[in-house]
């Protein structure tokens, strides 16, 4: 008989290893990309196809540039964690891991790369 | 019809499986449980007949996973945009050409889509609409929902 709680015994015995992050994670930030998602439709609808003057008009704005940035932000770290669940419900072991990695990097590359050129466009 | 990884005993009718419309799943035992190592992965896609609530969840995660391709297209226009002006006009120009517009119009209709779906994830979580005729409506709602606010972003922008 060990001295430990039945809390302590139990925890990480569940199928996921962990606790209700990541699922909370997807809630929240759901949340937060039904109130910007349609917002942005229209910001990025509008500049799409618009010459070059009025795009680079457009995100010096601050609502365009702000929202931009926040769809890129929750939006890719939401698809990134999304993804992960995919690979996890079809791969197992080191192609499951290798999937996991080169996606998250990836995903937080396109999310540089996006932040860079607002950034670039903005100030 | 049973799934690799399933090994057929004897038959039990499950009332919850063949309200879902699953095929009754034979006495199941999954082969790898013993070792503990391989466990199952999910889904049995083959082993199921398609209905609304099957048909719309899946299409949540489709769409979810491939609006990483329109995320990829839309950075690599704001990047052309805050390169130069010859890039922007290359980027911009494939964006809105006839394949651009069907690939940005597909694009919103998975946004949309998602966004509902999503919407009705968040209700789901809260323990409601989880009835059979409910769900089916909510997904009916979803996908005719999608369609309608599609229409409605284009006609707008």
């Amino acid at each position: 008989m060990r001295y430990l709680t039945a809390r302590k015994r139990a925890e990480g015995k569940g199928a996921s290893h962990t606790g209700t992050e990541h699922h909370w994670f997807m809630t929240v930030s759901a949340v937060g990309l039904a109130l910007i998602i349609p917002v942005w439709l229209f910001i990025i609808g509008r500049a799409l196809g618009s010459d070059f003057a009025t795009v680079q008009a457009t995100f010096a704005r601050p609502i365009p540039a702000i929202t931009t940035a926040l769809v890129l932000v929750a939006g890719l770290q939401h698809f990134n964690k999304g993804f992960q669940i995919m690979i996890e419900d079809y791969t197992h072991g080191t192609t499951r891991k290798a999937f996991v990695t080169l996606m998250t990097a990836f995903t937080y590359g396109l999310m540089a790369t996006g932040l860079f050129a607002l950034a670039k466009m903005a100030l | 019809m049973t799934a690799a990884g399933f090994s057929v005993k004897t038959v039990t009718e499950s009332p919850i499986l063949s309200e879902i419309g699953a095929e009754p799943i034979e006495g199941t035992v999954m082969a790898g449980e013993t070792k503990g190592v391989q466990r199952p992965l999910s889904p049995h896609l083959q082993i199921y007949r398609w209905h609304i609530p099957m048909l719309t969840s899946i299409l949540t995660r489709v769409t979810g996973n491939a609006l990483i391709a329109s995320a990829l297209l839309i950075v690599w226009w704001l990047i052309a945009a805050a390169t130069s002006e010859s890039y922007f006009n290359l980027a911009n120009g494939l964006l809105t050409s006839f394949v651009g517009d069907v690939v940005m119009s597909l694009s919103l209709l998975g946004v949309w889509y998602h966004f509902l779906a999503g919407l009705r994830h968040l209700y789901y979580d809260a323990g409601k609409g989880l009835d059979i005729p409910t769900a089916e409506k909510l997904g009916m709602a979803c996908l005719i929902g999608s369609v309608v606010l599609t229409v409605l972003t284009i006609v707008i922008i």
